[in-house]
């Protein structure tokens, strides 16, 4: 079936930057680290990444500035050619596609969100919301229709003739969001959307995007270099680092097992106590006696503190949604956790 | 030495370049020195070795001409120019061709123009652009100011449009930059003539050669800005355009032109002054309009006229300059929701408006559609008294007298005459040893080529006058311009007020400096210096205050707390922070200084202005292109060695 097959999927891809990356690709060497690439004059922006992105799932890609997580994503809107690998997008071979091909597929499916917002000094709010679907050949109209729609979806109306320079950077980037929805895009990249903007307005817009995304449930890449950020919205999270993919896992995975040094670094500060929930590291009934009230496996340790400290049991039973039990939490363990 | 050499390999590298420089420093002083021993071959080169460049020159641009038929292609060219021509003039000035509309009452254009300068910026703007026009007509000089604006409003959007054309492709295409590049450079500092020349004798004489050679000399701005303002467009905006499915064309056209808006019209209004300066210079080829009034007046030495000409011009230039920058910081502006009709075009409304109503007030009053011969203002005669009188006071002429002599017979003579005493290899390899010094070996090479150019042009000594001029007007230029700006640099306010000095001066046309040399000299060296001095000081004071000003407020601040006096801190912070700023303007001056020498040919110069001057009577295209290729050369060689100084200073400074 295809609900299975990922609507993204990116295997052994590679982005090599210098004078000529294809024959420099065909000499590289397994033990060929980041470093001794540069000294050769070629930086790899992207180093051998597989990910897939399943429907409707937020895939968060995390990591420091040069980390090349911005690469990738252009990577798979086919920004930037690949040098090597494959990238399908909903089976398509994205590196197969004509322009014209390229052009259709961005004009039907994809929409993308920039750090610094990108949006055309000269248009009015409703002229850069409009944008794509002029560039799609939509009559004036009907594109005017759909645009005041989302931009009463992202709270902007009444700004519709405003011009970019006289909005905040919080209402432009919503000017952004907006024309990334134009177009009722399958696929939602955004690369870096809140990071030009200042804290305080930086979590009004995740809490926004948190209901968009609610709404919609679009496959999203979403590119962050705050830690907590991507706590905050991922389904999963890709730790990328010289170009590479250090950890891809769920936000409980790497805040309970992170795969390398690098990645315990950044889980290290983490309280987590509110990043793990209780179905994350409940263990299979087998057997064991299950008794009193069961605990949704969605809450987070830190929500249950008070029941963890007040209660005696030492395995209290975990239920998912549909009131299943699917485990026992070990109390000491969460405590362990909570207390650490 | 040896632990120095592995530590500091740079630093040795700049030592042995040093050390090359001087050794040519040595040699060119001791060809000087030898000279009544050097072989005659050596002081001037031998008449053998010159070739007959302008004859060759000459048979090839013949056979270009003739043979290859590039005069049919030229023909059709003129004939859909001066049909624009024609017909922009009609409109203007009433010239009897088709669409035989013509001429727009003056009232009318001064209206509208104020209307327009009131949407771009405002009151003051009104101000000026209706007000030049008032000035222009009530003076009495409507129609030569139509005929010149007449050849501008056609050769300035063509030279836009072909600017950007180029420009974009430029952007598309590495090879054509790169091949741009080098014709640009050499464009741009090809004296006048050079442009006039072929442009009369492939397309007609007057507007349309005019509008030819102004097309051409305006258009490498235009593409320069064109490219540049490409290449910034923001990767974010480049990227979001993509995203949304647009086509390559869709990029260009919604995309990129747009978002390069600001530097392409700062690209527009180059062109529009760089087209007013030139229209006015057409007057060489039988352009008639203001240049040619001026400089028929300026040669019969009726000073008041040439004045008031003078001002029309300098009305014209400030106005245009203004209203097109104003059109650059121009933001679009929204209308809030249930603005009516009428509001929202409003300005577009009231230019009909005043425009019609004008026309009626023309209609019923002859004088506001056209001044008669008997009721303009002119007070050419009364204004050319008070010139005489006040030249005739005892001190002010002393002082004229006194600097004349002084500058003649001490400074400049001595200094041409040494210029012209040295041999040609002294020279050469003087230069070279300068662009050792500061480019190694490449840059020796390069200068030594290009004056090798100039000697084997057999033009040598011609050559060395207009290096003279242009040297000793630049080193006086220096000496007045750089104090001025220091001392300008001190305040906020002195500063603004020079920075507005220079920029208006900036935009007069170079014709004009000539008219305050004529009348403080006469006509002789001293006023070719003087006006070529005044000329070239504009850029050196506005690049230095710019680049005293714009040294970081913590290092000033840090040199105060360190306890320096105003002296200490101006030689040992701000001067060498700005040094590098204040070359580009020392450059910009030279390359000023260029071009202004070629127009005083016009008062009587013995350089090569004056042999490119005569070329024009002849119709000698091929040497015309000799003498213009040794000025373009000189120039060239100081911008590249000034450019490179520039280059590694600022790297060295670790400035941008």
């Amino acid at each position: 079936m295809t609900d299975n097959q990922p609507v993204i999927s990116c295997r052994n891809a590679w982005k090599i930057f210098g004078d000529d990356p294809e024959l420099f690709y065909k000499n590289i060497t397994a033990d060929m680290s980041f470093e001794d690439m540069r000294q050769k004059g070629y930086i790899a922006g992207v180093r051998d990444v597989s990910v897939d992105v399943a429907k409707g799932e937020m895939l968060v890609i995390m990591g420091l500035s040069g980390s090349g997580k911005s690469t990738l994503v252009r990577c798979l809107s086919r920004l930037h050619d690949i040098t090597a690998g494959t990238i399908t997008v909903d089976g398509q071979d994205l590196g197969s596609l004509s322009e014209r091909e390229l052009i259709e597929l961005r004009r039907s499916k994809m929409g993308m969100v920039f750090q610094s917002f990108g949006l055309l000094p000269h248009r009015t709010v409703l002229e850069n919301v409009a944008f794509p679907l002029e560039m799609r050949g939509q009559d004036k109209h009907e594109r005017r229709k759909r645009a005041l729609e989302v931009i009463e979806l992202v709270g902007l109306s009444g700004r519709e003739d405003y011009f970019p320079r006289e909005l905040s950077g919080g209402q432009q980037q919503r000017v952004g969001i907006a024309r990334s929805l134009a177009i009722e895009p399958d696929i939602w990249f955004l690369d870096e959307p809140f990071s030009a903007l200042d804290p305080l307005i930086r979590r009004e817009m995740q809490d926004e995007f948190l209901r968009l995304q609610e709404m919609l449930g679009k496959t999203i890449v979403f590119i962050t270099h705050d830690f907590d950020e991507a706590l905050r919205l991922a389904d999963r999270i890709a730790i990328m680092k010289d170009g590479a993919v250090e950890q891809c896992a769920t936000p409980d995975q790497i805040v309970l097992n992170p795969a390398t040094d690098y990645v315990a670094k950044f889980t290290e500060d983490i309280d987590k106590a509110r990043v793990v929930h209780a179905g994350a590291i409940a263990k299979p009934v087998n057997g064991t006696a299950v008794s009193g009230e069961p605990i949704s496996s969605k809450k987070t340790i830190q929500e249950l503190a008070r029941l963890l400290v007040d209660d005696d049991r030492d395995l209290i039973p975990v239920t998912s949604d549909n009131g299943k039990v699917v485990g026992n939490l070990d109390r000491v363990q969460a405590l362990d956790i909570l207390l650490r | 030495m040896t632990a120095i050499a592995t530590q500091l390999p740079a630093r040795i590298d700049g030592l042995s370049n040093v050390r090359t420089a001087t050794v040519l420093f040595c040699v060119a002083i001791a060809l000087a020195f030898l000279k009544p021993v050097l072989p005659e071959w050596l002081v001037r080169l031998p008449d053998w070795m010159i070739l007959p460049w302008a004859q060759w020159l000459q048979a090839l641009f013949d056979f270009v001409r003739e043979d290859l038929g590039l005069i049919y292609v030229t023909r059709t060219i003129t004939a859909g120019l001066e049909f624009v021509l024609d017909a922009t003039a009609n409109i203007m000035y009433g010239k009897h061709r088709w669409p035989y509309l013509g001429p727009i009452s003056w009232a009318c254009v001064a209206g509208v123009s104020a209307i327009l300068g009131y949407w771009l910026g405002g009151r003051r703007l009104a101000l000026l652009a209706g007000g030049t026009w008032v000035w222009t007509a009530v003076i009495g000089q409507w129609d030569l100011a139509m005929q010149t604006m007449s050849v501008i409003v056609v050769a300035a959007p063509i030279a836009v449009a072909i600017g950007v054309g180029l420009g974009i492709l430029a952007w598309r295409n590495r090879t054509i930059e790169k091949a741009l590049r080098p014709v640009l450079a050499v464009l741009q500092t090809l004296p006048f003539f050079t442009y006039l020349l072929p442009a009369v004798i492939f397309f007609k004489v007057g507007p349309t050669a005019a509008a030819v050679a102004t097309i051409i000399f305006a258009i490498p701005p235009m593409i320069l800005m064109t490219t540049l303002g490409l290449k910034k467009v923001p990767p974010d905006v480049v990227e979001a355009g993509q995203m949304s499915g647009s086509t390559r064309w869709q990029m260009l056209r919604h995309v990129y032109l747009p978002a390069a808006r600001t530097e392409i019209l700062v690209g527009v209004n180059q062109v529009i002054m760089l087209c007013l300066a030139m229209v006015v210079l057409t007057a060489f080829i039988g352009m008639p309009g203001l240049g040619a009034k001026l400089l028929a007046m300026m040669g019969s030495f009726k000073l008041g006229r040439s004045f008031e000409i003078g001002v029309t011009i300098v009305l014209i230039a400030v106005m245009l300059d203004r209203l097109s920058k104003a059109w650059i910081v121009k933001q679009p502006v929204h209308f809030e929701k249930g603005t009516p009709w009428w509001q929202r075009h409003f300005f577009l409304l009231a230019g009909i408006a005043v425009f019609l109503l004008l026309a009626l007030l023309a209609w019923i009053v002859p004088y506001f559609h056209e001044v008669g011969r008997r009721q303009d203002l002119s007070m050419g005669r009364e204004i050319d008294d008070v010139i005489k009188w006040v030249l005739d006071v005892d001190w002010i002429q002393a002082t004229t007298e006194w600097l004349r002599w002084f500058l003649n017979t001490k400074v400049l003579i001595p200094f041409r005459d040494s210029m012209l005493w040295l041999p040609t290899p002294s020279v050469i390899v003087l230069f070279a040893a300068v662009a050792y010094y500061v480019g190694g070996l490449r840059s020796a090479l390069v200068i030594a080529a290009f004056f090798g150019i100039v000697a084997l042009s057999g033009w040598w000594d011609r050559s060395m006058i207009t290096l003279y001029t242009v040297i000793s007007a630049v080193v006086l230029a220096t000496l007045l311009g750089i104090p001025l700006a220091i001392f300008a640099s001190r305040s906020e306010k002195w500063s603004g007020r020079i920075l507005l000095a220079c920029d208006t001066a900036q935009t007069f046309p170079s014709f004009i400096y000539l008219i305050p040399a004529i009348m403080l000299f006469g006509v002789n060296d001293v006023a070719v210096i003087f006006s070529i001095l005044i000329f070239a000081m504009v850029p050196l004071t506005r690049y230095t205050i710019e680049g005293l000003r714009g040294v970081p407020v913590e290092l000033t601040e840090a040199a105060d707390m360190a306890g320096s006096t105003r002296k200490q801190k101006l030689w040992h912070v701000q001067l060498p922070l700005a040094l590098p700023t204040m070359a580009v303007g020392f450059n910009q001056a030279i390359m000023f200084a260029f071009f202004m020498v070629i127009i005083a040919a016009f008062i009587g110069t013995q350089d090569l202005g004056q042999e490119l001057q005569r070329t024009l009577a002849g119709n000698e295209l091929g040497k015309n292109f000799v003498l213009g290729i040794c000025v373009s050369v000189m120039a060239l060689a100081f911008d590249h060695v000034i450019m490179r100084w520039v280059a590694g200073r600022k790297a060295a400074l670790g400035l941008d």
